[in-house]
């Protein structure tokens, strides 16, 4: 059914029709708006059995969710940032014992400054805890990768986590299609746990592995993701079937045919850059675009293949790995079959710096005229940033960073975007 | 009171012989059909207090709860020395999952048995003092305070001893532990410092709070069958010395759980929402230096010249606790 | 495509206003996303939200710059914010007000726009007549109706229906439907002062 709601809303509407029967809550934005969604309809008996549970941190959130799921129940959660960062520890838990609990990242900043907007350092800082990480680019595949999360989760017993882009998807309004219950039952069969804390079958779960078989667990759990890049495409064109639309898989590609520069991207920014690209090629510019739908594991092949005849590749990410540059941009160069040297990182949109087709449409340009540095920042403020430095030359008690860049910068609230 | 203490003071000891005593009063451990929860094989230290706790709370909530039990372990030595992988000592359904969370995992255990009408399976999560009172306090906290169906039970050897013995907030004023060096003017761990969890867990108003020690096993039997007929939050809190950490003989660790309640150092009581209701009392209270003389934690007070204040100070705190929870056993005394 | 740029502040229902407008274009079989300017704003800090609508699905994720039209629900922005930034020429402009754009210190900036594109509409008394609150938000967007005939009334009477509880309802479209009624006023009196 055709809808017109929030993304958050969206969501919480995909999670319940997959009939989680724990579902932990706490509080974070921009997150909230899913398990306040989630916990109306267990409230309104609309989602049911589930047990709903308010939780004191995401650290028990993830704590909960590991419990019930070892004990066999389907467990969901949400989160962001910081609170991403706070569940660190239970994050890679759940990984290792191979509880296939999915997670919503309503991806935002990592302070400090505490920032409460969008960018993807919050999931990527949890990029090898052995998650599989899907990237969704509007609210419609948002919805529909929840649904293919759980299935995948369950089939290769290993945690999935949904993330998509904090207030650009959660909170924006747009047109999505709810699938019915009768659809996603088809698509998911109800859980069958591997492992489970059963008093008529006792097991002992997550005991301690020395050196003897450490690596060979780990491998294990390596070779599991690997599996995961063959049965990823597989549900996705199985969603097709029951759901009669295309989603999720490893990646999209659009106008690559005779593409000499692909611009490489994850999540909702793929629209504004399939505009601006839309842009260029109205000009004659030959431009495409790579989609990474699955960060973890990392398609290579599926890579390797879309940029096989990329002159460059320009690589726009919400991320930054502080000290060598991206790290999106890393695993591209890893999968590019020409030189490093012709891929291009653009860090953009940290903690929510709007991502504007005008500055697209620059930074593209600038790659194809050979102009573009091997590691940029989109729309930085060098000014700001030389005066600060020049502080720090001057005086040896320059202050707080952020309060010297603010003072710098003046009234924010009279700016739009 | 569920369990009447038989005395049997003729003996010299306080402990009762089973075959003494009707069947159906005979322990847990007694019984020719005990589950052995914890089996035997296990690589527990010669006289760890722990593993004898909890072998015996184990196996009691497997006999109360009809073997419907799960249980959430905390990292720390009760962990480490039953599940050496591919080994483990559990014959129950048993999962470790951090050293901070065994509460919260225990809550989603209890969770998912709930909503697949499973509530017949108990949960039980448990932990030393460090993965108890200090890291997985929050999470406890939680768990409390949303009074989930869970029994947790704290093993506490006051100190972190699978690490190698340093400080927690459960050690004992003027104990040495290897972060609390009695060296220069220091005399161990500071007085003033350190949480009571039993009475923390009683101000959370759940329905059961209860203290024991390895000392008084049927005791302990007893507090964990009565913590099955609740539902929701409850917490046990057992005091299980370490002979490696509190420097004692390992054939000594009952003496020093005696010790420790018959000086009045360690209270043993039940509480039900938030009220005690029901205190072990002492016979004949011992001086707390008949405790602290034989653990070489506490050896650096009587080196000469000694340190008889803080001797005082300790006994202090006994003497507090003996009044705060009515202790004296007034009936015996007279 | 058609983009809608609302300001208010924050306890104004502001966010609503551009969701309802999105709920509205879409029950008229468009594509429409609305989205808020995403702060961690209190009650009374300045607020931004959008809305963009169009006949093909909308992947644009930017913030309004250059806007269609401007909602302004509360005129003390009108010299705090720089509301007007990037408004097309011959864009929109509704703002709530029981004041004229003379008296708001904007005559002579309004001139260069077209006049029968600027209204004003007293939608917080019109609220508090209808809704006993001072929410402007449906009026205003039963003015958008109005002056942009890019809704129809009849749309976003149905969008407040989705949106609010019955009771609540009903008096924002009450709201509504007589803001529509005045500026349709306002628009056939500016004809009748240029026809003239």
């Amino acid at each position: 059914m055709l809808k017109q709601v929030e993304g958050s809303a969206a969501v919480a509407e995909a999670v319940a029709l997959c009939r989680p029967e724990v579902i932990c809550a706490y509080p974070i934005s921009p997150q909230t708006h899913i398990v306040e969604g989630l916990g109306k309809l267990v409230s309104a008996g609309r989602l049911a059995p589930c047990e709903f549970i308010n939780v004191e941190s995401e650290f028990a959130a993830m704590s909960v969710a590991i419990g019930a799921s070892a004990a066999g129940a389907r467990a969901y959660t949400a989160t962001a940032s910081q609170g991403l960062l706070f569940m660190a520890e239970a994050v890679f838990n759940a990984a290792g014992l191979g509880l296939p609990i999915v997670m919503t990242v309503a991806n935002r900043a990592l302070g400090a400054p505490i920032n409460i907007w969008n960018d993807h350092t919050d999931a990527l800082s949890q990029r090898d805890c052995g998650w599989i990480q899907l990237f969704a680019e509007d609210n419609q595949e948002a919805l529909d990768l929840h649904i293919q999360a759980f299935r995948l989760a369950e089939e290769l017993s290993l945690p999935v986590m949904v993330c998509m882009d904090g207030f650009i998807l959660t909170h924006a309004y747009e047109r999505v299609d709810l699938p019915t219950q009768e659809q996603v039952d088809a698509y998911l069969p109800p859980y069958e746990p591997r492992q489970v804390l059963d008093p008529a079958d006792p097991v002992s779960i997550g005991a301690m592995v020395g050196p003897e078989a450490f690596m060979e667990v780990r491998y294990l759990a390596h070779a599991k993701q690997r599996q995961a890049l063959e049965l990823i495409p597989a549900w996705a064109d199985e969603f097709k079937r029951v759901f009669g639309r295309e989603s999720g898989g490893l990646a999209h590609t659009y106008r690559l045919e005779d593409a000499e520069t692909v611009v490489v991207a994850l999540g909702s920014v793929l629209g504004t850059i399939k505009d601006t690209v839309d842009e260029l090629r109205d000009q004659g510019v030959r431009i495409g675009v790579l989609g990474i739908t699955c960060f973890r594991p990392w398609p290579t092949a599926a890579v390797r293949a879309a940029l096989a005849n990329a002159k460059r590749v320009v690589v726009l990410e919400k991320s930054l790995a502080v000290g060598l540059g991206g790290i999106v941009s890393n695993n591209v160069s890893a999968s590019y079959p020409g030189s490093p040297d012709d891929v291009h990182t653009v860090v953009a949109g940290l903690g929510g710096r709007a991502i504007t087709r005008a500055s697209l449409r620059r930074v593209f340009t600038e790659a194809i005229e050979g102009r573009l540095e091997h590691v940029t920042f989109l729309d930085l403020d060098h000014k700001l940033v030389e005066r600060v430095l020049a502080r720090e030359r001057e005086q040896r008690r320059s202050g707080p960073i952020a309060e010297g860049i603010l003072k710098d910068l003046g009234v924010v609230a009279a700016k739009i975007g | 009171m569920t369990h009447q203490p038989i005395r049997f003071y003729q003996t010299g000891t306080f402990t009762v012989g089973n075959r003494l005593l009707a069947q159906e009063q005979r322990s847990v451990q007694a019984q020719a059909g005990r589950t052995n929860s914890l089996n035997s094989g296990h690589r527990a230290c010669q006289g760890c207090g722990e593993a004898l706790g909890a072998r015996y709370a184990i196996d009691a909530a497997m006999d109360a709860t009809n073997r419907q039990l799960v249980a959430a372990n905390a990292t720390g030595c009760l962990e480490v020395f039953s599940t050496p992988y591919p080994e483990t000592s559990w014959q129950i359904p048993w999962i470790h999952s951090l050293f901070g969370n065994a509460a919260a995992v225990a809550t989603g255990i209890a969770a998912a048995m709930r909503v697949k009408g499973r509530e017949n399976v108990r949960v039980v999560a448990q932990g030393g003092d460090g993965g108890t009172t200090d890291i997985g306090f929050g999470c406890l906290s939680g768990m409390f305070e949303r009074n989930d169906d869970v029994l947790y039970i704290c093993y506490d050897n006051e100190a972190y001893m699978n690490t190698g013995v340093q400080r927690s907030s459960a050690t004992p004023p003027a104990a040495r532990t290897n972060t609390t060096m009695p060296v220069g003017s220091s005399t161990g761990a500071r007085f003033g410092q350190g949480k009571n969890l039993p009475r923390i867990a009683m101000a959370h108003e759940i329905p059961y709070v209860a203290t024991a020690t390895v000392a008084e096993l049927r005791d302990l039997e007893a507090k964990v069958r009565r913590a099955m007929e609740f539902r929701g939050a409850r917490y046990i809190h057992i005091l299980v010395p370490c002979p490696l950490g509190w420097g004692h003989g390992s054939a000594e660790t009952i003496r020093m759980a005696r010790l420790a309640k018959e000086t009045g150092i360690f209270p043993v009581f039940e509480a039900e929402h938030g009220e005690v209701t029901n205190v072990s009392k002492i016979r004949r209270p011992l001086p707390v230096e008949e405790y602290l003389r034989p653990q070489t934690r506490f050896a650096h007070l009587f080196k000469p010249p000694g340190h008889p204040e803080i001797i005082a100070r300790l006994q202090q705190l006994a003497d507090r606790n003996i009044r705060r929870y009515g202790l004296l056993d007034t009936e015996a005394a007279s | 495509m058609f983009q809608v740029r609302i300001h208010g502040r924050g306890g104004q229902g502001v966010v609503t206003a551009a969701e309802v407008l999105s709920v509205a274009a879409f029950r008229e079989g468009r594509h429409a996303q609305a989205f808020p300017s995403f702060g961690s704003e209190r009650t009374g800090a300045p607020v931004v939200a959008f809305c963009r609508i169009d006949t093909r699905p909308i992947r644009l994720r930017e913030p309004i710059l250059a806007p269609d039209a401007l909602i302004i629900q509360d005129p003390t922005l009108l010299h705090q914010v720089d509301v007007f930034g990037g408004l097309v020429p011959a864009g929109y402009i509704l703002i709530n007000t029981t004041r004229s754009f003379e008296e708001l210190g904007l005559e002579e900036f309004m001139a260069k726009f077209p006049p029968d594109r600027l209204c004003t509409v007293p939608a917080t008394e019109l609220a508090l007549k209808h809704v006993r609150r001072p929410l402007p938000n449906a009026a205003l967007l039963g003015g958008f109706a109005a002056i942009s005939g890019q809704i129809s009334l009849e749309a976003v009477s149905a969008a407040i229906r989705e949106k609010f509880p019955d009771k609540v309802a009903e008096a924002n479209v009450a709201a509504a439907d007589e803001a529509y009624a005045y500026v349709r006023r306002e628009m056939e009196e500016t004809q009748r002062a240029q026809a003239g």
